[in-house]
């Protein structure tokens, strides 16, 4: 016996496999065998199936791929021999039998197209240089073409091809049609949905707060007189600042690049309030280059400043660390500040209530927007204890540029 | 020799791990050094702990033994090993850092446009991981059996915990420089003892037992076809390993990573010189250890055996402490890259998914070691290397250089050279290492050139699925970031 340990254990996982393969078909089976209600009920149920189906097919407007899956699915729905979805100027496509006549669609549907009105056209009718429609077996085809309808305008055509065009079909048709024209909305509510949450991160994207340029711009006119030096590197850094705050391109930056703004940032400050703002700092250089909302960070430490230590006396500390947390990255500010009411905080940051700290419902909001729900800011306060201010992205986002 | 002494170098070792890892360079600074806190990673410190978290159990231990075993054709471990991060400068460092992706997972997830191939790589990385922490754990295994003379599975379950520890308590916050330091530290603890023995058997001039040329226990040389499938592992495995790409994302930006790679190159060349010299010395001077069934441990023994009393206990113990620092990191290194990848991907990102999921991640293998007896573990880690390169490494090549790769192509493939490799590591390990043709034992050689053929033949069957966020995802793989001048 060679190496009977490894054996074994082969064996071991061999055999768990093969009862998980046979309980999993064993399920499957006994599902199949399992009572599905009355055949109405069936109907329903396939029905309905077959339209869901097809509606998430259909969930990003009309498009090629998305309309050749679900018109296999609707044609089964129709039990009709061809199915096809057109828009405006094209087929997009075709399920079903006699392909040949997709090049003619269009002239066939051209009415449809502009007056809006369902067309039946007969079996047998010869239609263009094609002939008349053919089923598989050679026997004639008649059409139901009807208009998608979203709103007021039409945006597009369904064909049924059947050998005849029974009152059923067209009804059926017709329904079929008004109901694509409801997923066509959905996805142009979609596509609006996301174009207003994209416009809501443009407006949300943060700018320099006017308190501040007017404060730093005090505080370096005191300077001009007593330290003309330090008065003009305060007016660089200034205006390497603003520079960066007002630049245009991008909504991303690295978590180094927005460290370095937030150092001009504390000496401006300092130069306000000199001693008594202390700030250390603890960074794992893993997470430097992670990408960050451009302007995420500095909000969050004038936030310290301003609402912690301003109100303080004497002497405050911020500490600011970020580290490496397996995927993600954790980046910390905390201060020794006055803190605040917890559920003053909260109204603010669900945006009931304007005023103080809307820089952190700004910042909140936009990582929530980039990054989903679960990526909000985490804030431990309490009026007198200071404030504890957690941000967590992910490392990889390769979706977004630095 | 003296088993105190190896005990307190492992002790030594162990505990320093636990406690950089606890408070590591947790360096609080003040204001004025903001600039030099932001500044990013350098690429040397980068590069060598690249090389920290890379030179494992196999590196320090196995290389050695293996040349002591079969001479010239071991070297193409070291040669396939370094060479690996030549294709790695050449191919993937560049385009990988400007992907934005952390994980090899999120990579492919990105650029295929596909949660589907996103698990199936999560699946494959788990599995590589996996397999390349259980050498590490046989090694330790073996260093404490054979100098401490405890049973195997203390060493095993000493990493185990010592890596759990430092990982699930949110320890390795700044693992950079730890792994930095490791990476010297493995390099004083192989070079000081091979050079404290080289001088005095020179100094002395011991007359060499047996000649170098000769094989000691009369092993056939390898035939061209395991060369070539060897070297085509390694090569093409380096490329797929997830704890050393994950290291790249530490760089700014692509053209830092492909100067950290160049330097990775240097540093492992200077390494691997060590364990060369081991073997040589070994051939020479103390052919009786690959006779004794001993070769992977004959780095423990060597100084015992030719120095002798306190100063060799003194050399052994250094090499031990080299040793464990070498299992210890790259241990660390693996379970923290597959945490990642298994709390995002199975258990849902979290706090404590992560930690779940770091203990699920050591303890899988940990089981799988202390039912398998260690193979040479050069070799064991060669064919994880040809598993990678069969499954990981294609998606990679053809995800960066070839815009025709679809979802569907990639996941045929990575489940093709993982069959394939896979079959042939299981039927090798039940038909015993001995008595296996040569195919099997190295497989990579088909089984690489497999999986590329399958993942090509089947994106180009599934043209209609290229992404079509392809040709945005390609650019910026391939185009130079901002100069950062333009952006103070």
């Amino acid at each position: 016996m060679p190496d009977s340990p490894l054996l074994t254990a082969a064996a071991v996982a061999l055999i768990a496999m093969a009862v998980a393969v046979v309980v999993g078909l064993g399920l499957k089976v006994l599902r199949s065998f399992r009572d599905l209600g009355t055949d109405a009920e069936r109907a329903t149920y396939h029905t309905l199936h077959a339209a869901s189906q097809a509606g998430q097919h259909l969930r990003r407007g009309l498009n090629p791929a998305g309309a050749a899956k679900a018109s296999r699915q609707l044609r089964t729905l129709l039990a009709c021999e061809a199915f096809a979805i057109t828009d405006t100027t094209g087929v997009l496509a075709w399920d079903g039998a006699a392909e040949e006549l997709k090049p003619e669609l269009m002239r066939l549907a051209e009415g449809v197209l502009a007056g809006g009105r369902t067309a039946v056209l007969p079996a047998g009718r010869p239609t263009g240089p094609g002939g008349a429609p053919r089923d598989g077996t050679g026997g004639p085809l008649a059409a139901v073409i009807a208009p998608v309808r979203a709103g007021t305008r039409v945006v597009g055509a369904v064909a049924a091809f059947a050998p005849s065009a029974g009152a059923g079909l067209v009804r059926a048709t017709g329904e079929v049609a008004d109901w694509v024209a409801v997923q066509v909305e959905l996805a142009e509510l979609d596509a609006s949905r996301t174009l207003l949450m994209e416009a809501e991160v443009r407006a949300l994207r943060a700018q320099i707060s006017p308190h501040f340029i007017y404060n730093s711009l005090n505080a370096i006119a005191s300077f001009i007189n007593t330290d003309p030096a330090r008065a003009r590197e305060l007016v660089v850094e200034f205006a390497d600042f603003t520079r960066y705050s007002f630049r245009r391109h991008g909504d991303f930056t690295t978590l180094a690049e927005e460290l370095r703004c937030i150092d001009r940032y504390l000496l401006l400050e300092r130069a306000r309030f000199g001693e008594r703002v202390q700030v250390s700092l603890r960074v794992a250089p893993e997470v430097l280059s992670t990408v960050i909302p451009f302007l995420s960070l500095q909000p969050l430490v004038e936030n310290a400043v301003r609402h912690g230590l301003e109100a303080k006396e004497g002497p405050g500390h911020i500490s600011i660390s970020a580290n490496d947390a397996g995927a993600f990255a954790e980046v910390t500010i905390e201060d020794d500040g006055v803190g605040m009411d917890p559920a003053q905080l909260q109204s603010v940051l669900a945006g009931h209530t304007d005023g103080e700290h809307v820089g952190l419902r700004n910042v909140d909001a936009r990582l929530r927007q980039v990054y989903g729900n679960d990526h909000g800011l985490v804030i431990d306060t309490a009026p007198g204890e200071g404030t504890l201010i957690t941000m967590r992205v992910p490392k990889s986002q390769p979706g977004n540029d630095a | 020799m003296n088993p105190g002494v190896a005990i307190a170098a492992l002790a030594v070792v162990s505990v320093a791990t636990a406690v950089i890892g606890f408070y590591g360079l947790r360096i609080s600074r003040t204001t004025g050094d903001f600039y030099v806190a932001s500044r990013t990673v350098r690429p040397w410190w980068n590069a060598s702990a690249i090389g920290g978290e890379y030179l494992s159990a196999a590196s320090f231990l196995g290389v050695a033994g293996l040349i002591l075993l079969s001479g010239t054709d071991a070297l193409w471990f070291p040669v396939g090993y370094t060479a690996g991060y030549l294709m790695l400068l050449l191919f993937v460092a560049a385009p990988l850092r400007r992907s934005g992706a952390y994980t090899i997972p999120d990579f492919t997830e990105a650029r295929l446009d596909s949660r589907a191939v996103r698990k199936v790589t999560s699946l494959v990385v788990v599995l590589v991981g996996w397999l390349y922490i259980v050498p590490q754990l046989h090694g330790a295994a073996l260093t404490i059996r054979i100098t401490t003379g405890l049973p195997s599975w203390v060493g095993s379950v000493a990493v185990v915990i010592v890596v759990c520890l430092t990982v699930v308590a949110g320890g390795m916050r700044s693992i950079t420089f730890v792994q930095a330091f490791q990476y010297w530290l493995k390099l004083t603890a192989l070079a000081v003892p091979i050079l404290f023995i080289i001088f005095m058997l020179a100094g002395n001039g011991t007359p060499a037992l047996s000649p170098p040329a000769v094989n000691p226990t009369n092993l056939a040389p390898a035939g061209l076809y395991q060369n070539v499938s060897l070297l085509v592992a390694l090569l093409f495995g380096t490329l797929g390993l997830p704890h050393v790409l994950v290291r790249f994302y530490t760089n700014p930006d692509g053209q830092s990573a492909r100067r950290t790679t160049l330097i990775v190159l240097g540093l492992l060349s200077v390494f691997y010189l060590f364990p060369t010299a081991y073997g040589l010395v070994g051939r020479m001077f103390a052919p009786g250890l690959a006779r004794a069934n001993q070769a992977d441990a004959m780095v423990l023994l060597l100084p015992g055996e030719l120095v002798g009393g306190a100063a060799g206990d003194l050399l052994s113990a250094c090499v031990v402490a080299g040793a464990f620092a070498a299992f210890l990191s790259t241990t660390s290194g693996l379970v923290v890259s597959l945490a990642g990848v298994i709390s995002q991907d199975v258990l849902g990102a979290g706090v404590g998914g992560f930690r779940l999921a770091a203990v699920i991640s050591i303890v899988v293998p940990l089981g799988f070691a202390l039912m398998t007896d260690s193979l040479a573990l050069a070799g064991s880690v060669g064919l994880v290397f040809a598993f990678t390169a069969s499954t990981v490494c294609p998606v990679l090549l053809l995800g960066i250089w070839w815009r025709g790769l679809t979802d569907a192509g990639a996941i045929a493939g990575m489940v093709t050279g993982g069959v394939l490799c896979g079959g042939a590591m299981i039927a090798g390990s039940v038909g015993g290492a001995n008595n296996l043709a040569p195919w099997l034992a190295q497989p990579a050689a088909w089984t690489v050139p497999a999986a590329f053929a399958v993942m090509v033949m089947v994106s180009r069957a599934t043209v209609q699925r290229v992404p079509k966020t392809m040709p945005r995802v390609m650019t910026r793989l391939h185009t130079p970031e901002r100069p950062l001048a333009t952006e103070r």
